[in-house]
């Protein structure tokens, strides 16, 4: 085939202009602006790739999120263009344009540039859900688990496959106007255990953890979450399932 | 009942450590007067177009409204039982949808600049609904308070000569594109939120009711202008005779 032509492709390809937020917080000096950078596109590049090439070959003081560049960890979440999307999913050549403006994710605390905080609110999050299986049982490891209907099993398992990245936050403008509201990490996480036979909690227990404005009666259905995760959960599906158990508890 | 209260402010929780149901109703009921609301405006539709078909089919419609078959000629007392049922109803989902608008300019500010950055369809919907919602406090209330005082005042002629001669139709046309964007939205995100329809592939589901719902919204928007365009039309040939009503064989006098 011809090879010329492909490695040509390669070398020259076109050249993209990343728009990228930059900002430090802890530095007084430091005022929000974006600034450009122009780099030259190579083939299957993601943002994530782009960013490293930013890094490493025009500015050492940039700073972004990024640990597994696979889609699975969840830190290298960002604003692509207006929409929270992972970085290292992205693929650069999406954008016919060659623009590209990256912002960090909206609602969570903000380190510098694209680095943003979502551990400290996602273990918050996970203490005021009780993201853990209740129950008296004494479980004895040596033995095998109790075998649960393989469909329920896969309902719940699919729920764990949320990696935390706060994708469903950033794109929620119910939580970005109330800083309170749990968002669809939150409200899902429950579902996850309320569909888990191994969990031995009530209805009423998780009344007692979303039961109010801030949680899945704060949900105005925006869709937002549904829409941008990375991981494709049923978000819409499982948080319309809680409201209605939620509804029904006396 | 007072400790009661404080306690709940000081904990968020009642005295048994228990959080309130309150909020879970408030949510039913916002979502329960918005669908009777949004049937009752489909009905509505339904009714008021008959004056597409013929003057005295329309005639009809609002006599057995009147319950022309119990009273003789009919009566507008079950008319004005039956406004101010949906008077009661309209009040109260506006009292509980109100509870989800940005309330600060703070709020405001921060949905709209994440909404236009995001450019996402859903939440700008609810933009719409929401905005739709605030214009129909003051449109339906109008329009409602209107009926209720003058509910024997329906008919093809004395309907016709409100539209136009008293000036009713441009509050109409406003009331009617609020309704319609708004009731239409408000189902589709009430599938959603309660997933009516979840069974199976709830994305494909979705993108079904989407389009449902721009059908419905587009058909009811033909049929209310239509019907608003008829009613005008029958107003301005009727300008002459301003007060005096339709009637026919059946009913050989309107009742006022």
């Amino acid at each position: 085939m011809n090879r010329q032509h492909h490695q040509d492709e390669i070398i020259e390809g076109r050249e993209i202009t990343l728009t990228i937020f930059r900002y430090d917080p802890n530095n007084k000096e430091s005022k929000p602006h974006y600034q450009d950078y122009k780099i030259a596109e190579t083939p299957g590049m993601t943002l994530y790739i782009a960013l490293i090439n930013i890094l490493t070959r025009i500015d050492h003081d940039l700073s972004f999120d990024f640990v597994c560049r696979a889609g699975i960890c969840g830190s290298c979440a960002m604003v692509v263009n207006g929409k929270p999307r992972l970085a290292c999913k992205t693929l650069t050549s999406e954008f016919t344009d060659g623009k590209i403006t990256l912002l960090p994710l909206p609602t969570f605390q903000h380190i510098k540039d694209l680095s943003i905080d979502t551990g400290t609110w996602m273990n918050a999050m996970s203490v005021k859900v009780e993201s853990w299986i209740h129950s008296k049982e004494q479980v004895d490891i040596s033995k095998l688990e109790k075998p649960i209907e393989p469909e329920v099993a896969d309902e719940v398992f699919e729920l764990d496959r949320c990696i935390e990245c706060g994708i469903c936050l950033a794109s929620c403008s119910t939580r970005v106007m109330r800083e309170d509201f749990l968002g669809a990490v939150g409200l899902v996480r429950t579902a996850r255990f309320a569909i888990d036979p191994h969990d031995e909690r009530t209805d009423d227990d998780f009344y007692e953890l979303i039961g109010d404005d801030d949680g899945i009666f704060g949900c105005m259905s925006l869709l937002g979450c549904e829409d941008h995760c990375p991981k494709d959960l049923p978000l819409q599906t499982k948080i319309a399932y809680m409201r209605r158990k939620m509804v029904e508890v006396k | 009942m007072q400790q009661e209260q404080i306690i709940e402010l000081l904990t968020q929780k009642d005295a048994k450590k228990k959080k309130s149901r309150i909020p879970a109703r408030l949510d039913y009921l916002q979502s329960a007067t918005g669908l009777l609301l949004a049937i009752f405006m489909i009905f509505h539709m339904l009714f008021v177009s008959t004056i597409l078909i013929s003057k005295d089919f329309m005639l009809a419609v609002t006599k057995a409204f009147e319950l022309s078959f119990i009273f003789e000629g009919g009566s507008s007392v079950p008319v004005f039982i039956s406004i101010a049922i949906v008077f009661v109803i309209f009040i109260a989902h506006a009292l509980l949808a109100m509870r989800k608008f940005p309330i600060s300019y703070r709020e405001y500010k921060r949905l709209k600049i994440h909404a236009n950055l995001m450019n996402h369809a859903d939440t700008k919907l609810w933009m719409i609904q929401a905005g739709t919602g605030f214009a129909l406090f003051f449109l339906g209330s109008i329009h409602l308070y209107t009926m209720l005082t003058n509910p024997g005042n329906i008919g093809p002629y004395a309907s016709s000569d409100r539209v136009y001669s008293d000036l009713m139709w441009p509050l109409y046309i406003l009331l009617l594109i609020a309704v319609e964007f708004h009731g239409a939205i408000g189902l589709y995100r009430l599938s959603m939120k309660w997933g009516w329809f979840d069974k199976g592939d709830g994305k494909e589901t979705r993108a079904k009711l989407k389009k449902a719902k721009i059908v419905l919204s587009g058909v009811m928007l033909v049929l209310g202008f239509a019907t608003l365009f008829a009613y005008m039309q029958i107003g301005q040939e009727h300008k002459a005779s301003y007060g005096e009503r339709y009637y026919n064989e059946t009913y050989p006098m309107e009742q006022k």
